[in-house]
């Protein structure tokens, strides 16, 4: 049995004036015991999805189930079984630490103790503080505690939206590394993420854009679709080297990625040897250009620029 | 079970950890009770007044005497002239004179009638409307014991009485309305602020995907306040009492009964509230104009409603603070029964009973 199933979701909001398309016919199915990534960035359409399939919201079209049940008919049932951590998910300030996940504990149907296991790696750093106010705690710690709540009472699926947006390096392995033990435990999750590192650490992802999926595989398969070489391009004047590369007629994309500019070319390999003379010619010092491997938001950026269809027909 | 008891001890824990909030809550009625039982009075004492005795005989020496004996007037200054009274005015100090023609006693004994102005400052028109009708009371009270010596032959005598206050005390009216007022601010106000919080934390939104029912939550929220408002009742009750010396006349057991009636029908206003506002300022301003304002102008507490005008008198039937405190001035200082208010308790029950329906009904239970 499919954990989740959308048919051509559709969401449109009121916003001034115009209607704004926060999801536009999005289908997709999530099988069980997987751990399925919505990654796109602000505005993508990721926590109106969540909403729906919590049952918070209602769509305009489509059907959507979780676990076999309609989201509008038997949204009591669902709510019984899933686990939801919102994305603006705050906890009572002025209550401590052990009361915060006492109380979620409680309100669903469970105690600390008795899935302790679950949260014991994250709480158990926030265990000397259990009687601080959560207010009074350090913005990643909060985000501990957050995680530690909506984990407390074991669903059978976990809808996460954005929950390690906001959190040190660090504590963002921890969530993940909980998340593959939760994993193994049979639980199904739903998860979404701005950032693209922690896109390959799921099982398959959606890439999303403006209430669009651009595409869903596993994140290998993605990366293989990639079908160009891509080049990581670096010299002492990056600002000046970006202007150049695009202006560079033989570039099919140019992009600023970390240390390196990631380019390809129109005509591959032929341009390679055009493209070092070119550079050449600009007075760039320390120029390298090495062959890499295109990651997930290689592939993102990639599809973002090619077309849609209706831009084709135009 | 245990949902609603962890569900109320973190709505108890919000309450009594910020302090200032608490305080405003217990303290605000004790405050209002205090001004409005013994600062702010319609009562008028020792004011400062100015003589002018043009007669200077016996007769006047004993009615400024009686004057003077009154725990209503201070007699200020003694003037000589009449060009002074006005300038005794301007300098703001004090709030009446009184002027004594010449030959007082002469005109009284011969001519049967004799001339005393009094002069009040009519710019608070209540306060000198008192002042003269006190001035007058206590010259019309001379006069009768100088008419007992030598009998007139026709004489209306009236005979005034205050019914259920007779020293006319402003608590009578205070005490009704400040309950009205407090417990509807409490109770709608707060409940309305602290569900509303939940919504604007994004902790609604959990709750809301979770196995606890919905009313579970409403119910979690209202009892804390329910219980503050008992406290509070408890408070201005002992209060009106035992310091401001007011008694209950009726049934204790009636008014603790109509009162947590009025107490639901405001909880059930505040869910409302609730219901139509998405952040705290909105609960806050819904529940300062919404409720603040019909109470201290329409329940009939500050401005008679008699007086209104015609829009405003159908209006104030849909204040259920003028229905309480009908309840409340009836039964605790006439001492009347249910017989006599179980119309105004209906309505109050109607009304409680309205608002649950469309809280109900506009309750969302998605976002």
């Amino acid at each position: 049995m499919k954990s989740v199933e959308l048919e051509n979701i559709v969401k449109t909001y009121a916003a001034e004036k115009s209607i704004v398309t926060a999801v536009d016919n999005v289908s997709f199915s999530v099988e069980e015991g997987e751990l399925f990534g919505l990654i796109g960035p602000d505005g993508a359409g990721k926590t109106s999805i969540f909403r729906i399939l919590t049952t918070l919201l209602l769509a305009d079209k489509g059907d959507a189930k979780v676990l076999g049940y309609d989201v509008v008919t038997h949204y009591k049932k669902i709510r019984d079984i899933v686990g939801y951590m919102p994305g603006r998910f705050s906890l009572y300030q002025d209550l401590t630490v052990e009361e915060n996940l006492n109380f979620f504990a409680t309100i669903f149907n469970t105690t600390i103790q008795e899935n302790y296991d679950l949260v014991a790696d994250i709480y158990r750093q926030l265990e000397p503080f259990k009687t601080r106010r959560a207010g009074k705690l350090s913005g990643g710690m909060k985000q501990k505690l957050a995680l530690s709540c909506a984990l407390i009472h074991k669903p059978k699926i976990l809808f996460l939206d954005e929950p390690t947006t906001g959190v040190d390096p660090v504590s963002r392995k921890e969530f993940w590394d909980m998340l593959k033990r939760l994993k193994a435990q049979g639980i199904t999750i739903l998860v979404s993420t701005p950032y693209m590192d922690e896109a390959k650490l799921c099982d398959r992802i959606a890439l999303m854009q403006n209430g669009k999926i651009l595409q869903i595989d596993t994140p290998p398969n993605i990366v293989n679709k990639f079908g160009k070489n891509l080049y990581a391009v670096h010299s002492e004047n990056m600002f000046q080297l970006l202007i150049d590369l695009r202006t560079f007629q033989q570039t099919a994309s140019c992009f600023a990625f970390g240390q390196n500019h990631h380019l390809t070319l129109t005509e591959d390999p032929l341009s390679i040897t055009e493209l070092e003379e070119y550079l050449k010619s600009t007075n760039h010092l320390n120029t390298t250009i090495t062959k890499i491997e295109p990651e997930i938001e290689d592939c993102f950026m990639q599809l973002m620029k090619s077309p849609s269809p209706k831009e084709i027909i135009q | 079970m245990k949902q609603l008891l962890t569900f109320l001890t973190k709505e108890f824990h919000h309450i009594l950890r910020d302090k200032r909030s608490l305080l405003v809550l217990l303290g605000l009625p004790i405050v209002q009770l205090l001004i409005f039982g013994f600062a702010i009075t319609p009562e008028v004492r020792m004011a400062n007044i100015a003589i002018l005795d043009n007669a200077k005989d016996e007769t006047t020496r004993l009615i400024i005497h009686k004057i003077e004996n009154s725990k209503y007037f201070d007699i200020d200054r003694t003037l000589i002239k009449n060009e002074q009274v006005e300038k005794a005015f301007k300098t703001g100090k004090i709030k009446a004179a009184i002027v004594f023609q010449q030959n007082f006693q002469n005109e009284l004994m011969h001519a049967n009638k004799a001339q005393v102005q009094i002069i009040a400052d009519a710019t608070d028109p209540n306060q000198a409307a008192t002042l003269i009708n006190y001035a007058s009371a206590i010259i019309m009270d001379y006069q009768a014991g100088l008419n007992q010596q030598n009998k007139l032959p026709y004489t209306i005598t009236t005979e005034t009485r205050m019914l259920y206050n007779p020293q006319l005390k402003g608590a009578y009216t205070s005490v009704p309305g400040v309950m009205g007022m407090i417990l509807l601010l409490i109770s709608a106000m707060m409940t309305s602020i602290s569900i509303v919080k939940e919504k604007e934390l994004g902790t609604m939104e959990i709750l809301l995907v979770s196995p606890m029912k919905p009313w579970l939550v409403i119910i979690s929220k209202v009892i804390p306040y329910f219980i503050i408002s008992l406290v509070n009742v408890a408070t201005i009750l002992i209060l009106s009492v035992f310091v401001l010396g007011l008694p209950i006349q009726g049934s204790l057991l009636l008014l603790i009964v109509s009162t947590v009636l009025y107490i639901f029908c405001a909880l059930s206003f505040g869910i409302l509230i609730s219901t139509i506002s998405d952040t705290q300022q909105a609960a806050m301003l819904i529940s300062l104009l919404g409720l603040m304002l019909p109470v201290v102008m329409l329940s009939g507490y500050a401005f008679p409603i008699a007086n209104m005008p015609f829009i405003l008198q159908v209006l104030s039937n849909f204040v259920p603070a003028k229905w309480y405190i009908i309840i409340v001035k009836g039964v605790m200082i006439k001492g009347i029964g249910m017989e006599q208010i179980w119309k105004e308790l209906l309505i109050l029950l109607a009304m409680t009973v309205f608002f649950l329906m469309i809280s109900i009904k506009r309750f969302k239970i998605r976002l």
